[in-house]
């Protein structure tokens, strides 16, 4: 087992580290193994079970420093071991990451084998959000593919004694010398190929896009064959000898402290064994547990059933004045005030004062739960000063630190295997519950699983924030805006983190705030102060949701103000395409600049698919159409909807276009924009948290409905753009165009406008 | 003690008989491919066969399958992967995976009883499951397949 560490000897080494080392005792001993950091290519090699060995032509390095994202070994016997860091929730990067190293190592994809990485800060940051798997990793995975190649070609040349020029690699899995008939596989050549000094980035040949075998060719999941056996391991799967299973009663509202409990009937309950008391958290609330009574039993149903018994009187403390129609007031009162500015082009007030024809609307969301299909779980044996997670996370490495800091540990203690997420959808970034596990395991002596239900799923979950946004614009003879004013006011996510943040990050404000994609020449974003009463947390695609319904929804307002159809109306007020003036690091604006040329394009795209103009608008049918650039990957969405008396709406057809750049597996993302409709119309149609007193009025799915077989869109047709340029996001950018292109359909076909979610609020269903 | 079937082997069971068969599954047989998503029957991820047909076993208690024949995920492939399995893999219908067990086990059920399902039989059979990751499309393309290659 091979990894990275400072030795006395040499600055950089390689070194036999297998009982912590990062591939679980996976590879034979003279396999040969590569490791790839990302920021640049330092890549190492060396055959497992040999010393320590220099790492020439390369330069002297801090080993610290150095993050080897990518791992990768060929055995003796061919097999391919690639290590997954990232977390597989059905985004498919147990398929897609591996698929591009295999690609440039011209290896065999049905030899190769996924380990998924357990939590180690030496592979640099794990956090499986953002939709950043591939696009972060895009040009460090090829690297290290072609790295192995050009490795093995010289082991060949090396062992044939002939010119490495003659040699290639192919067939998959072989390198061939065609002058004299020789072939020899991966494997046989494992041993020899690590010895070859890592080759410089310079020396590497990567392959033009024409060459790729997998890159851009769609490909079925890694997991695909097990997942529909019931055989991957998921969170909550994980058992361990000698086990014990937790339910936890929460404080009803956030903040609350257990004033008193009787546990008497709980205890009678076959199967419970004891209550331990969970502190509750130092503000800010963090990762921290949200505190309460555990039960603890020797099966699930036993804890959940002794739970239900307990009889707590509760001090629900400040956040029990949180009641969400005042709250709705509140936020729409500052969103009508002027707030701080985000961002300023030209000048909006001297504009809005010539006197034009002015249109403004109001806009609101609710909060959202995830509601992943897998409650939060995790299973935690504390030994003394070890710790072992087992843990569905987006955040392996935040596990160990969150435990870490709560035990009183090192980091390094805690060790975190990641297993199959049932969904995350940012959920699982969040690792209080592991922390939860963990407190009740040392409490214990014995490893316990907690298990939230999903009544705890719902009513504790960190809450996609609530929002109010004002828009006025001032519009020309032809209805096209000389100046947009844009405000939004929503509890931040930073409140989970600084208790006293009350205004919007920048990250918030460049999901879809700071910025239009529109030829405006005179803007100004705002954003107004609001606290927050409830954890705020990330949701699939984040601000994005509530901003982009708002902007795209007023920009179809717009059209039919001036009496223009949508579509072509969206198109001018793209204008022909410009690079939108956007706050990115110097690094991101240089690979990934903001063209609306793009944009413009995936409109055009959706709205040919979708024959738009041809079937007139109303009596119950329509179509809408809104574009959004998230993770920067620009997206369209054309929704058809059939309305009928009972305001019943059913989704026939969504036509949806994308360009993310170079994509790696055509059909996950297809997959991943086909679910993004599905999540797009639970939070459209139904989704909406509430809270009475501090207490969230939600619970299970029949009151948090989201969308089923019955009533999900029918056809979600998706088209990728061809494109050579660099991989962008995935997971997240076909969701916040979807409520604003359904509300939009609505109108075309009903002329009721939707300002505010869900659709339920509008006479809906 | 309550005596029944599981995938085929006899069992018996001295503990609370009104314990959800979900959780007898779950903790007590280690059959962990039958999932836990909601615990009052609204989202299907429970979904196992008694006699063959489709219940949700989260709101089955133990008592109620008594001297019954009760089928999961892990008993369908008999001799290889069952015509759905094979199905949904071909349509590689999972994202997450998780709620898929039940998915199937509902199609298998779907599929017994009417070979030849529409799209309407689709939608009232499979209305009962939610797929959070939004595979319906997908499903339905399944079974559907399922339907073609069984006939």
């Amino acid at each position: 087992m091979i990894t990275l560490e400072k030795s006395s000897e040499e600055k950089i080494a390689i070194v036999n580290v297998t009982r912590r080392g990062f591939l679980q005792g996976a590879l034979s001993a003279s396999a040969f193994v590569l490791c790839v950091g990302k920021a640049s290519l330092l890549a190492r090699t060396a055959a497992a079970g040999t010393h320590p060995v220099a790492t020439p032509g390369t330069p002297s390095i801090d080993a610290t420093a150095f993050h080897p994202s990518v791992f990768l070994g060929i055995q003796p016997n061919g097999t391919v071991l690639i290590v997954a860091h990232r977390t597989e929730m059905g985004n498919g990067v147990r398929t897609s990451l591996p698929r591009i190293i295999a690609d440039e190592l011209d290896a065999d994809w049905s030899r190769v084998e996924v380990i998924q990485g357990d939590g180690d800060e030496r592979y640099g940051s794990q956090d499986t959000d953002g939709s950043h798997s591939v696009r972060e990793f895009f040009d460090t995975l090829r690297e290290a593919g072609a790295t192995a190649r050009l490795m093995l070609i010289r082991a060949a040349a090396q062992q044939w004694g002939v010119p490495e020029a003659q040699c290639v690699a192919d067939p998959v899995h072989i390198v061939s010398h065609k002058g004299s008939n020789r072939t020899i596989g991966y494997g046989e050549l494992a041993a020899l190929a690590a010895k070859q000094p890592v080759p410089k980035k310079e020396e590497l040949k990567l392959k033009s896009p024409s060459e790729w075998r997998y890159i851009g060719k769609p490909a079925p999941g890694y997991d695909v064959t097990d997942d529909c056996a019931g055989k991957p391991l998921f969170g909550m799967d994980v058992r361990v000898d000698g086990m014990l299973y937790a339910a936890i009663a929460h404080p009803p509202v956030l903040g609350g402290k257990v004033k008193s409990v009787d546990d008497s009937a709980t205890l009678k309950v076959k199967g419970v064994m004891q209550t331990i008391p969970i502190d509750p958290f130092t503000p800010p609330h963090h990762f921290q547990p949200l505190g309460g009574i555990a039960v603890i039993a020797d099966n699930t149903w036993s804890a959940f059933k002794g739970r239900d018994q307990l009889k707590i009187g509760w001090d629900n403390g400040a956040h029990a004045s949180y009641n969400s129609p005042d709250y709705k007031k509140q936020l729409q009162e500052t969103a009508r005030q002027p707030g701080k500015v985000v961002h300023t082009i030209g000048d909006p007030d001297a504009e809005f004062s010539k006197g034009a024809k002015v249109i403004e609307a109001e806009y609101y969301a609710p909060h959202l739960a995830h509601a992943s299909m897998e409650p939060p779980v995790a299973v935690a044996d504390v030994k003394g000063e070890q710790v072992t997670v087992w843990s569905p996370t987006q955040n392996p490495q935040g596990v160990q630190e969150e435990i870490a800091k709560k035990l009183g540990l090192k980091k390094e203690n805690v060790s975190c295997h990641v297993t199959f997420l049932g969904g995350g959808f940012g959920r699982k970034s969040k690792p209080d519950y592991a922390v939860e596990a963990a407190v009740l395991s040392q409490k214990t002596g014995k490893p316990v699983k907690v298990v939230w239900s999903r009544e705890d799923d719902i009513k504790f979950d960190y809450f996609h924030s609530v929002a109010a946004m004002y828009i006025k614009a001032a519009v020309d003879d032809k209805g096209l805006p000389k100046a947009w004013l844009q405000r939004s006011v929503f509890p931040s996510i930073s409140s989970t983190f600084d208790k006293d943040a009350v205004y919007g990050s920048d990250g918030e404000m460049s999901l879809g705030w700071d910025v239009i994609p529109f030829d405006v020449p005179n803007f100004r974003s705002e954003n107004g102060k609001a606290v927050n009463h409830v954890r705020i947390g990330w949701l699939r695609s984040v601000a994005n949701i509530y901003h982009a319904f708002a902007v795209q929804t007023f920009a179809n307002e717009l059209a039919y103000t001036a009496g223009r159809d949508p579509y072509e109306y969206l198109l001018a007020l793209i204008g022909p395409g410009h690079t939108v003036d956007v706050k990115q690091p110097p690094d991101v604006a240089a690979k990934y600049p903001y063209d609306t040329t793009r944009l413009r394009h995936v409109a055009e795209l959706a709205a040919t698919k979708a024959n738009w103009g041809k079937k007139k608008s109303g009596n119950g049918w329509g179509m809408g159409i809104a574009v959004h650039r998230s993770f920067l990957t620009y997206v369209a969405s054309v929704v058809e909807v059939e309305v009928d008396k009972s305001g019943a709406v059913r989704i026939p057809n969504v036509y949806t276009a994308v360009d993310a750049g170079i994509v790696a597996n055509p059909d996950m993302v297809r997959s991943q924009f086909q679910g993004a409709a599905v999540f797009g119309t639970s939070l459209a149609r139904t989704g909406e948290i509430t809270a009475t007193n501090g207490v969230i009025d939600q619970s299970n799915f029949h009151d948090y409905a989201v969308a089923r077989m019955n009533d999900a869109p029918v056809n979600v047709d998706v088209q990728i753009v061809d494109s050579t340029a660099p991989p962008a996001g995935v997971g997240e950018p076909g969701v916040p165009p979807f409520a604003p292109a359904l509300c939009n359909a609505i109108f075309a076909a009903t002329g009721k406008r939707v300002r505010e979610l869900p659709l339920t609020r509008n006479g809906f269903a | 003690m309550i005596h029944l079937k599981v995938n085929g082997s006899a069992q018996t069971f001295d503990g609370d008989p009104e314990m959800p068969l979900l959780w007898y599954l779950r903790d007590i047989l280690g059959l962990t491919g039958t999932k836990f998503g909601c615990g009052m029957a609204l989202c299907g991820a429970c979904t196992v066969l008694e006699n063959g047909k489709a219940i949700r076993s989260c709101a089955t208690q133990v008592k109620q399958v008594e001297g019954h024949e009760v089928t999961t995920i892990e008993g369908v492939a008999t001799h290889g992967p069952h015509a759905v399995q094979k199905a949904w893999a071909e349509v590689n219908v999972p994202q997450c995976g998780y709620c898929q067990t039940g998915q199937i086990m509902q199609a298998i059920s779907l599929l017994s009883a009417k070979p030849h399902p529409s799209d309407a039989d689709i939608d009232d059979e499979m209305a009962g499951n939610i797929c959070r990751c939004g595979t319906y499309q997908r499903i339905r393309a399944a079974i559907k397949l399922a339907a073609k290659e069984r006939a």
